[in-house]
């Protein structure tokens, strides 16, 4: 066939329709009705309508495109992340890719064996034993019953569950089935191997030992991975390219941070100013808000400023009070907390405001998300908000001729070099 | 690594791309499905494989009471609980099949919207585990039937028995299409589900299990006498009667043909219906 000989994967202009509702009454008319139209060599009527899928919009079409016009390419050798929010069409385009339903329009080719480990464990059998199991679940990935025997040492040793082997299923635990099933695929060696959220399951030390097996996998350069996650850090460590799909359509495509960046971006309403009224034991907070010290919170933030962060409250709980905020970056982990301290004259009685000030170019420029903790007496939560704030902190004006790139990582600080 | 295959995913495909193939490459997954199937069927019971044995002895116990002991239909003095045993080890085989395909997509709806291979394994790994059930009842008819010979009650072995295989295949070939051809259209129109197991079962009477079809020329309503008389499977109990019990007498091997091609025919209407189905079913189901 006309595909490069570096090609493993190739999507042409594929596109997916779903029809909406219940299936009844209706349906019969509308089947006959296409099959009329392709009995006559025409093209099925109902392909020329249907909406985008934004799940959140009310369309008028019964039809929807669950995906559209879908094109990349996977070279071999490549880890390929595929990320968008839910109901973005990611896990239609792997049911596509794993050839469990066919496409509307448009053409897949693949070049080699291809195995999904779309939820592990489908397929094994509670009243068969671990080994049995292994034998009736490797047969379905495709592989044959030599080539299980001859791996099935390795895959009981990399489950950890070869105590057992000769037991019902049934009687594993939940993480022991993951254990068993992930091993049998990651045993299985397709040229591409298709991986859809396995890393959620399974223990932290499991879960170390699978992303090193993946890992393994990409690198030796034979295979393809396709790996889809919400986990932006493993599809961080993981892949090399990525994809972002957004309501059925590929809304970016290239390197991973940069895919990533836009995810999260597109996915977070930019939130620095907040009215509210949060009550609890006495102490309401009324507003809330980032800006840089000289400006309003409208105004964009630069990384050069000195950025503040005030709380407008009404305090009437007489017992020693203080604030703790936390700050996560684009990958959602915290990397700093910060305490107001156990000074009691800091949150007064009454209405007030509190005020605590980042210096120029302490946070680095990106995407932040703040978690806010109001603590009684040092140690009873009151207050807690999780991403109660969220702010982009633009990259100051640099000179013509110098880096125009973003550093790595969430803060740059100042320091003393001598 | 020469061997590399090419998969193409396109949106139709035509009425007649079957990838016979590609089953072939899956064959040990048949087989793990059908030892699956035979070992974890009776699991944790009792008895065990023994209800293999106990379903169609009774069966045929009470059928004798009643058909033959009450209405007194007679067996031309063939033992009536062996004619019945004969009529029922071989009915239940194309029961099995039918029953245990007519719901493929909807019982493996799980494991078919996660992986693929190709959707036929299933059905031909019931039709082949039914064939190791169908294999330990006919065992023990034939225990039966030397006990009865011994006593003389059974009539005369035909020569023809050589085709017995030809007997199963024709009634497994029909389950699986018949069988097949519910699972397809059962995707979409939930309806036909509820007519499978209450229609094989009417079916049953239709068949000449009980009685031979002869007496049913006889004494039903010519409508009725037809429609057993011109019943395939009906044909295919009757015939293997004919030989097992009295020495093949009025059998000729082409009495075989109108089931075969029968058979050959369902079973090539449901292949169709099964493949075209299993390409989108999941977005159906």
């Amino acid at each position: 066939m006309a595909m490069n000989e570096e090609l493993a994967l190739k999507v042409e202009d594929v596109s997916k329709q779903y029809r909406l509702g219940l299936l009844g009454t209706g349906t019969i008319s509308h089947d006959l009705n296409r099959w009329w139209h392709l009995a006559r060599g025409k093209e099925d009527p109902y392909l020329l309508i249907g909406e985008s899928n934004d799940r959140s919009t009310k369309g008028n079409s019964e039809y929807v495109w669950a995906l559209k016009d879908i094109n990349f390419e996977v070279k071999k050798g490549e880890v390929l992340g595929i990320v968008g929010k839910n109901g973005a069409g990611k896990s239609t385009l792997l049911k596509l890719l794993s050839n469990v339903t066919t496409p509307s329009t448009g053409k897949i080719t693949m070049k080699g064996r291809v195995a999904s480990l779309l939820e592990v464990g489908t397929g094994f059998h509670p009243e068969l034993t671990g080994k049995e199991n292994v034998f009736l679940n490797g047969a379905i990935l495709g592989m044959t019953r030599k080539e299980i025997a001859l791996k099935l040492q390795d895959i009981v040793e990399f489950s950890g569950c070869e105590r057992y082997v000769d037991t019902p299923v049934k009687r594993y635990s939940s993480g022991m089935k993951v254990r068993l099933a992930f091993a049998v695929a990651a045993f299985l060696e397709p040229e591409i191997l298709i991986v859809d959220e396995v890393l959620a399951v399974g223990d932290a030390e499991f879960q170390k030992k699978a992303i090193g097996k993946m890992k393994e996998v990409g690198q030796d350069g034979a295979r393809t991975v396709l790996f889809v996650s919400h986990n932006m850090a493993a599809v961080k460590s993981l892949c090399t390219r990525a994809i972002l799909l957004e309501n059925g359509e590929i809304a970016h495509e290239g390197n991973t941070d940069e895919v990533i960046n836009k995810y999260l971006v597109g996915s977070s309403n930019i939130e620095n100013y907040k009215k509210l009224n949060l009550e609890s034991s006495g102490f309401t907070l009324h507003e809330l808000g980032v800006r840089s010290s000289l400006k309003n919170c409208e105004d964009p933030i630069l990384a050069n400023e000195v950025i503040q962060v005030f709380f407008k409250y009404t305090n009437t709980n007489k017992n020693l009070l203080h604030v703790n905020l936390k700050f996560k970056g684009e990958d959602g982990e915290v990397f700093m907390s910060t305490s107001s301290g156990h000074d009691e004259s800091l949150i007064k009685l009454g209405e007030n405001e509190l005020i605590v000030s980042f210096p120029a170019n302490f946070f680095n420029d990106g995407n932040f998300y703040m978690d806010l903790l109001v603590v009684e007496k040092r140690k009873i939560k009151i207050i807690e908000e999780f991403d109660i704030l969220s702010f982009l902190i633009n990259p100051e004006p640099k000179e013509l001729g110098s880096w125009m790139g973003k550093e790595k990582g969430y803060i740059k600080g100042v320091f003393d070099w001598k | 690594m020469s061997e590399i295959r090419e998969t193409v995913i396109t949106p139709k495909k035509g009425l007649l791309e079957f990838n016979l193939a590609e089953i072939w490459t899956y064959r040990d997954l048949l087989y793990l499905f059908v030892k699956r199937d035979v070992v974890t069927i009776y699991k944790q019971t009792i008895l065990g494989p023994l209800w293999y044995l106990i379903q169609p002895l009774f069966t045929s116990v009470i059928f004798t009471l009643i058909f033959n002991n009450i209405a007194g239909i007679q067996t031309g003095g063939v033992n009536s609980f062996l004619f019945n045993l004969a009529g029922i080890v071989v009915w239940n085989y194309f029961a099995d099949c039918i029953n245990g395909t007519a719901d493929t997509f909807k019982k493996n709806e799980n494991i078919f919207g996660k992986v693929y291979f190709p959707r036929l394994i299933m059905p031909l790994s019931v039709i082949v585990s039914n064939l190791v059930k169908l294999g330990i009842q006919f065992f023990i008819f034939i225990s039966f039937y030397i006990y009865f010979a011994f006593k003389g009650e059974v009539g005369a072995l035909g020569w023809q028995i050589v085709f017995l295989p030809v007997f199963v295949f024709i009634m497994g070939l029909t389950g699986l299409g018949m069988g097949m051809m519910i699972s397809a259209l059962t995707t979409k129109y939930r309806d036909l589900i509820f007519l499978v197991q209450f229609g094989v079962q009417l079916l049953m009477y239709l068949s000449a299990v009980m009685y031979p079809i002869a007496l049913a020329k006889e004494k039903l309503p010519t409508f009725l006498g037809n429609m057993v008389s011109y019943n395939p499977l009906a044909m295919v109990i009757d015939d293997l009667r004919k030989i097992l019990f009295f020495g093949g007498q009025d059998f000729a091997i082409v009495n075989l043909a109108f089931p075969f091609i029968t058979a050959l025919l369902l079973f090539f209407f449901g292949l169709l219906l099964f493949n075209k189905t299993e390409k989108s079913f999941i977005d159906t189901i």
